[in-house]
């Protein structure tokens, strides 16, 4: 029952914020190993957290799982975090860019930020996914994805821990799909 | 809906015009995170499209100091990412006692936060007086409050944590005095600082140092540029001289990484061959 995205994907952004953890756990321990798209990430993180999220995401996932670097190449087949304390763009050259300023919707990495510039690069190529979280970062960049014609999912409020970031993307555009992590997954390995 | 294809092309001729009129040259900066500051400052001063700022830039140099705020990237504080400074001051301070004065230069240090922070680690290890800094900056907005040495005090709390975490030996309130709702640095810190305009995109080599203290500036420059000043530290730094970057940034893919081995990798600090 659950939806799939018959047209080409090239990559995938999510955001999250509290209780995101959990659920980051739940898709990136249950990818295929042959997932196409790149998967770029921007988890809330405070900053001089000791382990990087792409470390504690290495061992549960069977896809490389790096930290996003200013100037890197983006790649199939990958998964990407935002390092605490950075804003993490994507150029139209296909690489991340980096920046400090100042915080967007109170956060620093944004999840607006990431979905805006990913936006205007892969357009109608690009999912965005917006998971559980207690603010509203990810709401106008959901909805800037949605009018650059890329798909666009947001969690279900019924399921997340944290219903407010759903429901703040869901008051702003009607997502192409509302779904329970189980069907996340579902459309994620689908994807051609 | 914007076609990405003269958008662009309205970028260049924006940043062509600045550079032709006023010599600021923002051409070599990453372009995604420069698009969004214009795209701020043009809702800001509400206005159709980059190509009326470029014409209110070429006819308005009131307007271009303006512009210029936003082109620029000030965020910065207090001993920003304490477990550098501790770095600086447990690991390369040591080293930097060797010699008979010290040179440092704080590049691109827009409004001071950090040369201070630096100053007040170099006078609690004793070394401030025998030094001298650089601090630099384009944005003569910046450097003018550098200068003055005054912070706002909102931030006071996270700033003396940070300075704790840097190992700070007394109370960062004994460095500066409380007026209105600004801090104002202490003006003996002051003395051993030069702050002065110098461009990373267009200047050269302008004193020879022991510490170049260069912190997320090189994100916002294009790899090309990212060489180039990276180029101007390399010809500034003694030998074995030490070059500090910010948490995230690498040489890695510098021309010049070859020059630079990891001194302390974990906060970024590296040192020149």
């Amino acid at each position: 029952m659950a939806p799939s995205i018959n047209r080409s994907i090239d990559m995938v952004v999510v955001g999250c914020s509290a209780g995101g953890i959990e659920v980051l756990k739940r898709i990136l321990s249950s990818l295929r190993t042959d997932f196409r798209p790149s998967l770029v990430i921007v988890q809330h993180i405070s900053t001089g957290s000791a382990q990087s999220l792409s470390q504690f995401f290495a061992s549960l996932c069977p896809l490389p799982v790096h930290e996003a670097e200013d100037q890197i190449p983006i790649e199939n087949n990958k998964v990407y975090f935002a390092p605490a304390g950075y804003h993490l763009m994507v150029s139209d050259k296909k690489t991340f860019e980096l920046s400090v300023e100042e915080p967007v919707r109170y956060s620093r990495p944004s999840i607006n930020v990431l979905f805006e510039t990913a936006a205007d690069v892969y357009r109608d190529k690009l999912l965005g996914i917006l998971l559980t979280g207690a603010n509203d970062d990810g709401a106008d960049g959901l909805r800037k994805i949605h009018l650059q014609q890329g798909v666009t999912i947001a969690q279900s409020p019924d399921e997340a821990e944290f219903a407010e970031m759903p429901n703040a993307a869901i008051r702003l555009h009607q997502p192409d799909f509302v779904l329970a992590i189980e069907s996340v997954i579902r459309v994620l390995n689908d994807l051609k | 809906m914007m076609e990405l294809e003269p958008y662009n092309l309205e970028i260049k001729l924006l940043l062509d015009a600045i550079y032709e009129k006023y010599s600021y040259d923002f051409r070599g900066y990453a372009m995604t995170s420069m698009k969004r500051r214009l795209e701020t400052a043009r809702a800001r001063f509400d206005l159709k499209s980059l190509s009326s700022l470029q014409e209110l830039v070429l006819y308005d140099e009131k307007f271009f100091s303006e512009l210029l705020q936003y082109l620029t990237v000030p965020t910065t504080e207090m001993f920003r990412d304490p477990t550098y400074f501790l770095a600086l001051r447990e690991e390369v301070f040591p080293i930097l006692k060797t010699y008979p004065s010290i040179k440092i230069w704080v590049a691109g240090c827009s409004t001071g936060e950090e040369v201070y922070s630096l100053a007040i680690l170099l006078r609690e290890e004793e070394l401030l007086d025998r030094s001298l800094i650089y601090a630099t900056d384009i944005n003569p907005l910046s450097l003018k409050k550098a200068e003055q040495g005054i912070l706002k005090d909102d931030r006071y709390d996270e700033y003396e944590d940070n300075y704790r975490k840097s190992g700070g030996k007394h109370r960062l309130s004994d460095y500066m005095t409380s007026k209105y709702d600004s801090l104002l640095m202490d003006r003996s810190l002051k003395k051993n600082i030069v702050f002065a305009d110098h461009s990373l995109a267009t200047d050269q080599v302008f004193s020879e140092v022991q510490l170049v203290s260069c912190r997320n500036v090189l994100i916002y420059f294009e790899r090309d540029l990212q060489n180039r000043a990276l180029g101007l530290f390399y010809e500034s730094l003694s030998r074995k001289g030490f070059l500090g970057l910010g948490m995230k940034e690498s040489i890695r893919f510098s021309a010049y990484g070859k020059h630079f081995h990891d001194f302390s990798k974990s906060e970024k600090i590296f040192q020149r061959d």
